[in-house]
């Protein structure tokens, strides 16, 4: 079914392999309604005209009842919603059920950003797929109720802490940011917005994302990249990606926050400086360089810093490589 | 609870002074406070209501305003969007439990009902007392929440976010359970007050459709309300003891907090919409001085209604993630109760057919009702079809909807209800031209206000946003203006009867001609609202009546021969 009202001012562009049935049961529904609507008010109208109230004019008996007229108008709307409620349900179902060789991405949302990550442990804060392919998303939440929602898709579910959710699409066109120096490009469409649907609180209205849709070589490449945080960045960079991905950031400010809303201590501006630990029980005084940040990634209760309790995930090589480790490391030389 | 047989002669009320009326017979806070009068009660409901529907009011004027550019038109010191999330929830939470649930039923059902049985009160007048003054405790305690932390959940509390948010949730949850009290007294009385205190000759299938209509949302008051009060009851015992029913990280399910609140919640939307309809029939009828057309279609239809209308929950949960046979189940009973409501509509503007029409403002609210609440069932339709659910869930398109349906619905026919009871409760006419022209104003602002959101919430614009994208600008911004001419439209329609008490010619007993037993009575009613037990006729053969221009309003015609089909 294609749409007629697709390109009015009622819908997104069409993007999807979905969109279109979607919008074509709109269009069957909106005209529906618009034929009775245009019905009930023509009625109301040519009564209110025909038989208002005015001097000489009366009342003139007519049936309080009509079983056929009745019969009548509650049989034909009857059909006409069973067949909406039947091309509702199909197409629904056609929105529920992923192809079995779909690719699979893990979508994770918590207060208030988007998390996609890849087969290949890519991982991005906005959505890039690949055209003409079944991806079907795995969806999670880390805290409240959110809603994965791309409207240009038609496409929409919750995810809800706890279980997982899913949903899947066949994106029909490829996205790409209009340059404004390469004429070739102007074709290029925007890339789609990916919005929170379900109320998750303060920032609800900024936990948006955006979504890219690649040609597929382009996406491969893409997510090979996405793969490898350290190439292309200088060290710091790398380190700083780490920092957020890795969940360093949910434990130890860097704005210098001593408060218990961090169970690690800051970490800015710490670099070179001497601090008193707990080791073994023994109190000694460290310098905070390369050797002891790695330690405290790789053994974090070896030597707890004074007024702190140990609680830190153990980092093993398979979690953190040592190259992560030393880009984590320049990233915290750089913190003021 | 008395009897009342023809030819009873009851007492006149507090003071022996036949001018004497329910407002005159006696003054005092006190006298009004702990009135028994089903009349005063009603009253009193009244101002409450009003007060609600203008605190209500004012969030959403604020937050449409915020809305005018994409990053909000007031500074982040003013409004931030920790605000705006407390303004919809606030405007939400007031006009819904303390606005519109108790609006038809508890106000003007409350005045109108006992009279329409002719008798001098409900059933249990204590109770009826008791209902307002819960109302009064579960609005102090949404106060409390409002100047406390404020409350920043959503009217529909949902977990988990409900159960970590840092604002008085406790507060408004205890405030919405002390409402459902009130609601279920409400709805208790008039169940028990139609069941027993009907005059003889007054079969079921002699009531005026308002009664049908009230009878019915008292049986999904009484059984749908006690769903919300556990419902809340659990949630503050997740908040406060961490039981861990709703809570996912201690193994809680937070689809099951939806399906137990929209079990309530939804039904709660006919407890709003059955009685507006009740009211419409009346009016239809009444203005176009014709019975009412289909009375059994529309008294069945009601009772269907209420029952289809606890089967259709899950349609509010299409994307939360329950079963998809669910889902399908939910969508097909969904369209089973848009039958009864749409063979209303067809009935009504039945009842205009070979009528002789009065343009008076009730009837321009009822009027402006079949074109909004038209709109608003039409587009149920595409939200009650799963593919296009989909897309539309949690849109503007679903706020433009419900507003269509609720404002559109309830609201414009709880103002066309008012203007008509109006002249019965205070004994005082209204200025007709600037009843009709406040009408329109609102009509106008009304659609203005709300039908851009079915184009932006089709094109993607989700609900409950404080920022959004520069691309919707034009349609928020239409919406705004709406909800400003909407907003100066209501305060003019309050503003014409408010001052018709003071300057309102006095009203006759009878002024619209309509043919149930409350106009029978004089306006505004005695203490024990009826000198002689009133006579019971058909409540819409309007060949009795004719128009006395001395007395400014109806009579009966002594020369009318009895309608036939009267028993």
């Amino acid at each position: 079914m294609q749409s007629i009202l697709a390109d009015t001012m009622f819908f997104p562009p069409e993007r999807s392999s979905v969109a279109g049935s979607v919008d074509g049961l709109f269009d069957f529904i909106y005209y529906l309604s618009a034929i009775f609507f245009v019905g009930i008010v023509f009625a109301m109208v040519y009564f209110v005209l025909r038989y208002y109230q005015r001097p000489g004019h009366k009342e003139e008996p007519s049936p309080s009842h009509h079983e056929v007229l009745e019969i009548t108008w509650s049989v034909i709307p009857s059909l006409l919603v069973g067949v909406i409620f039947f091309y509702g349900f199909t197409g629904y179902l056609n929105m529920r059920e992923a192809p079995e060789n779909a690719y699979e991405i893990n979508v994770r949302a918590s207060k208030w950003n988007w998390l996609f990550v890849y087969p290949n442990g890519a991982e991005s804060d906005e959505l890039h797929i690949p055209v003409d392919r079944p991806v079907k998303f795995l969806l999670q939440s880390g805290d409240v109720l959110h809603s994965f929602y791309i409207p240009a898709f038609r496409i929409k579910m919750d995810c809800v802490p706890g279980r997982y959710t899913s949903t899947w699409v066949i994106a029909t066109d490829t996205t790409e940011a209009p340059d404004p120096n390469d004429e070739n490009a102007k074709d290029g469409h925007l890339p789609m917005n990916l919005f929170c649907a379900e109320y998750c609180g303060e920032k609800h209205s900024a936990m948006r994302a955006k979504v890219f849709v690649h040609e597929p070589g382009e996406f491969d490449v893409w997510v090979e990249k996405a793969a490898n945080i350290l190439e292309g960045r200088s060290p710091a960079e790398a380190g700083e990606i780490l920092f957020k991905r890795k969940g360093c950031a949910q434990c130890h400010s860097i704005e210098g926050d001593m408060s218990a809303k961090y169970a690690g201590p800051p970490l800015n501006g710490q670099w070179g400086t001497e601090r008193k630990v707990t080791a073994r029980g023994t109190t000694e005084t460290v310098v905070m360089d390369e050797n002891y940040v790695r330690e405290s990634i790789r053994q974090p209760n070896a030597k707890i810093v004074e007024g702190r309790k140990p609680g830190m995930t153990v980092f093993t090589p398979q979690l953190l490589k040592d190259d992560e480790i030393t880009a984590i490391i320049a990233y915290l030389k750089s913190l003021k | 609870m008395s009897t009342i047989t023809p030819d009873t002669k009851l007492d006149i009320g507090h003071n022996d002074d036949p001018s004497s009326n329910y407002l005159t017979c006696s003054s005092g806070f006190l006298s009004w406070a702990f009135t028994l009068d089903h009349k005063r009660i009603g009253v009193m409901y009244l101002v409450g209501i009003f007060t609600s529907f203008f605190l209500g009011g004012l969030f959403a004027l604020l937050l449409r305003i915020h809305l005018l550019m994409p990053n909000g038109l007031f500074p982040e010191t003013w409004v931030n969007m920790n605000t705006y999330n407390q303004l919809f929830t606030l405007h939400g939470a007031v006009m819904t439990f303390l606005f519109i649930i108790p609006s038809v039923p508890a106000a003007l059902g409350n005045f109108v009902l006992p009279l329409m049985v002719g008798a001098k009160d409900v059933a249990f007048p204590r109770m009826n007392l008791a209902s307002f003054h819960l109302w009064v405790i579960g609005a102090i305690f949404f106060l409390i929440a409002l100047f406390t932390t404020g409350l920043d959940t959503g009217w529909t509390f949902y977990t988990p976010y409900s159960i970590e948010t840092q604002t008085n949730v406790i507060a408004a949850t205890i405030g919405a359970f002390i409402l459902g009290f009130s609601s279920i007294f409400t709805g208790l009385n008039f169940i028990v007050t139609v069941n027993t205190m009907r005059p003889p000759g007054m079969s079921w299938f002699k009531m005026p459709l308002f009664m049908w209509a009230i009878y019915a949302t008292a049986i999904i008051q009484i059984l749908a309300t006690p769903v919300l009060g556990i419902t809340l009851l659990l949630l503050m015992a997740e908040r406060l003891l961490g039981i861990g029913v709703f809570d996912p990280s201690m193994g809680g399910d937070p689809v099951l907090y939806q399906h137990f609140f929209w079990f309530y919640s939804h039904p709660a939307v006919y407890i709003m919409i059955l009685p507006a309809m009740g009211i419409m029939s009346e009016l239809m009828s009444v203005y176009s001085r014709k019975p009412i057309f289909g009375y059994t279609f529309i008294a069945y239809s009601s009772i269907a209604i209420a029952l289809l209308g606890f089967l259709v929950w899950g349609h509010h949960m299409f994307v939360s993630g329950q079963s998809p046979m669910a889902a399908v189940i939910f969508s097909g009973l969904t369209f089973s109760v848009s039958i009864p409501s749409a063979i209303k509509v067809f009935n009504w503007l039945a009842t205009m057919y070979k009528g002789n029409i009065n343009l008076a403002t009730p009837m321009c609210y009822a009027l402006s009702f079949i074109f909004l609440f038209a709109i608003g069932g039409l587009t149920g339709l595409f939200l009650g079809a799963l593919a296009t659910d989909i897309h539309l869930h949690d849109t503007y398109f679903v706020v433009a909807h419900f507003h269509y349906v609720m404002m559109g619905g309830t609201v414009i026919a709880f103002v066309g209800g008012l203007y008509h009871w109006w002249p019965k409760m205070f004994g005082v006419m209204y200025n007709e031209a600037w009843g009709r022209f406040f009408c329109l104003v609102v009509f106008i602002g009304f659609n203005l206000t709300f039908f851009p959101q079915f184009i932006m919430g089709s094109r993607g614009m989700p609900r409950r946003y404080a920022t959004y994208d520069p691309e919707y600008q034009i349609f928020h911004q239409l919406s705004t203006l709406g909800a400003i001419v909407l907003g100066l439209g209501m305060v003019g329609a309050v503003a014409v009867l408010v001052w018709s008490l003071f300057n309102g010619r006095k009203a006759p007993a009878n002024p619209w001609g309509a043919a149930t037993l409350e106009w029978t009575c004089t306006s505004p009613p005695p203490f024990y609202n009826f000198e002689h037990a009133p006579h019971v006729g058909s409540p819409y053969d309007y060949s009795q009546l004719k128009y006395d221009p001395q007395v400014g309003g109806y009579v009966k015609d002594p020369n009318a021969k009895p309608a036939s089909d009267h028993h």
